[in-house]
């Protein structure tokens, strides 16, 4: 009897076993259908940065796409690893090697083929994204490879250690302290430098761009909303880097208008003490300046503020 | 080695690393510019009345960098000049200012700060004469700034007219003594503001590089809590 209770089961159900794959294959299927769902319909209207500005709902569209695609993978690897924890784990008594690994070309194929086109498409789909209409809302240089129709909005973004002033050169090129822009408008961007390398992160914006001195980088965005815009240095320049920030508004057009206008006349006088509007203020070619220096007794530096025997080491 | 050297041996050496790791505390961390503080005694939020004096120097003879531009803090006890940059208000309340001006002119790197901006009335007063701009690119004189971003405060300190390469002329000798204006040249520069009701540290620099012998103006004092930058801490 009781070698009749401890003989093995019939041979052909020992090797035809569980679908390991169709086990896997299921659960992962519904998961990752309801984890895109979910990323793409509850948590992606909140990714960052938002949707204030084309640049911004861009940006947050390309990490709704990379997170969607990447979800599905990233529950393969747990799901399979759950799967083998429990399924394949070692049974008390079983003290029988596994059997031997051969290679599986299907598999094989199956996972770089799968792999070769997540990675192709996302770098398409990438480099599709830096050049679309709506700007990648990063500085593009002197000579952007994409600019947007019509006549933008030019604000110059002007970084000193340890605050930005903004420049309007279509309302009489004043300059002042606050960031105001208007809705429904594409606006350009020309960032640079007075001093050390700073870097203008608009955050709602979705627009970063470095700013060196002597080089105008330039960056496109269309504002969408209203709101407030949180603005920070995104370069480390010095002592106070960390409380070099500061915010502007987004604003309807109207508003936009008044405010403009008023600061263009308000500014006037101060106006009039800047020099003529450029793309970068660059002493040795600001008249103005050299002049002013020649003044203060700086001669030794070819404009520059010290001379080229300067920087001494601390 | 025998054990009485090898125990005297680690007792010194435990001794010198914790006097090393003692020395480097108190002097570098902890120590530090003094902080005058003019909120002592005053009650916040009430709109009452401190009056902060300071000047700006040629240089600091007082201090291990004596070729670096300096501001300097009265005591409001002692009326004594302090080497430091880092002083207290109380929150909610107004700021008379007055700085003496001693150092010659450098031109602003960004003209558009020779715009008085954050005092009461967006104006300064130089020897007395209301000022709303001042043109640093126009002749010889703002030597620098006094400014505060997180309050948008910023206000061009006036010189006494001497230029750079005359710099001999001026006053010597930290701290400059307002006084004579013959013997040492100098400025007076008064403004109000209003400090926020938040409480919180703003740091406060000057705009004008007059880091001399650095990378365009931009080090050295520009960059050193206790010469041309520093902390308004507000408290309540």
């Amino acid at each position: 009897m009781a070698a009749e209770t401890e003989a093995p089961a019939p041979p052909a159900a020992s090797e035809q076993g569980p679908n390991h794959g169709l086990r896997i294959f299921i659960p992962w299927l519904v998961l990752s259908v309801v984890a895109d769902a979910a990323i793409w319909v509850v948590w992606g209207p909140h990714l960052p940065p938002g949707a204030m500005s084309s640049s911004a709902a861009s940006q947050q569209f390309d990490i709704k796409v990379m997170a969607v695609m990447a979800a599905p993978v990233m529950l393969f690897v747990l799901i399979y690893f759950g799967y083998a924890l429990i399924v394949w784990r070692h049974r008390e008594g079983d003290d029988e090697d596994g059997p031997p690994l051969h290679g599986n070309t299907r598999i094989q194929a199956t996972w770089i083929t799968l792999t070769s086109v997540i990675v192709l498409s996302l770098f398409v789909f990438g480099t599709y994204e830096l050049v679309t209409p709506q700007g990648a809302g990063a500085g593009e240089g002197a000579s952007p490879i994409w600019k947007p129709g019509g006549a933008p909005l030019q604000v110059q973004v002007i970084a000193q250690q340890w605050r930005f002033t903004y420049r309007y050169p279509q309302y009489g090129g004043f300059e002042t302290t606050d960031l105001v822009l208007p809705v429904g408008q594409f606006v350009e961007f020309h960032v640079t430098s007075v001093d050390v390398i700073h870097s203008f992160w608009a955050y709602q914006l979705g627009v970063k761009a470095d700013a060196n001195p002597g080089v105008d980088n330039v960056a496109y965005t269309k504002i969408n909303n209203s709101g407030k815009i949180t603005i920070r240095c995104a370069e480390l320049c010095g002592l106070w880097h960390g409380a070099m920030f500061d915010y502007g508004t987004a604003m309807p057009a109207s508003g936009f208008q008044t405010w403009a206008n008023g600061a263009e006349t308000h500014l006037a006088a101060v106006t009039k003490m800047l020099p003529p509007y450029a793309l970068t203020y660059d002493p040795t070619v600001v008249a103005q300046m050299s002049k002013a220096m020649v003044a203060g007794g700086f001669t030794g530096g070819a404009g520059l503020y010290y001379p080229p025997t300067d920087p001494e080491q601390p | 080695m025998s054990l009485p050297a090898r125990v005297t041996t680690l007792i010194v050496a435990f001794i010198a690393v914790v006097a090393i790791g003692s020395f480097v505390v108190l002097h570098y961390l902890l120590g530090g510019p003094a902080v005058e503080d003019y909120a002592s005694g005053v009650t916040p939020n009430t709109g009452a009345t401190v009056h902060v004096v300071m000047q700006e120097d040629p240089q600091n003879t007082v201090s291990a960098k004596p070729d670096w531009v300096s501001y300097f803090i009265q005591n409001p006890q002692t009326k004594a000049w302090v080497h430091t940059t880092l002083f207290k208000v109380p929150a909610g309340s107004k700021v008379d200012m007055t700085i003496y001006g001693f150092d010659g002119c450098t031109p602003l790197r960004n003209p558009v700060f020779g715009q008085v901006t954050g005092t009461v009335g967006d104006v300064e007063y130089v020897n007395g004469k209301p000022y709303h701009e001042i043109d640093s690119w126009q002749g010889c004189n703002i030597g620098h700034t006094f400014s505060i971003p997180g309050i948008n405060l910023n206000v061009p300190m006036a010189t006494p007219g001497l230029i750079q390469s005359v710099k001999p002329g001026l006053c010597g000798t930290s701290p400059c003594q307002p006084g004579d204006p013959k013997a040492s040249p100098y400025r007076v520069m008064t403004f109000s503001f209003m400090t926020p009701h938040a409480t919180g540290v703003y740091f406060w620099q000057c705009r004008v590089p007059c880091g001399g012998g650095f990378v365009t103006g931009f080090g050295g004092p520009m960059q050193t809590i206790g010469f041309m930058t520093g902390n308004m801490t507000v408290v309540s």
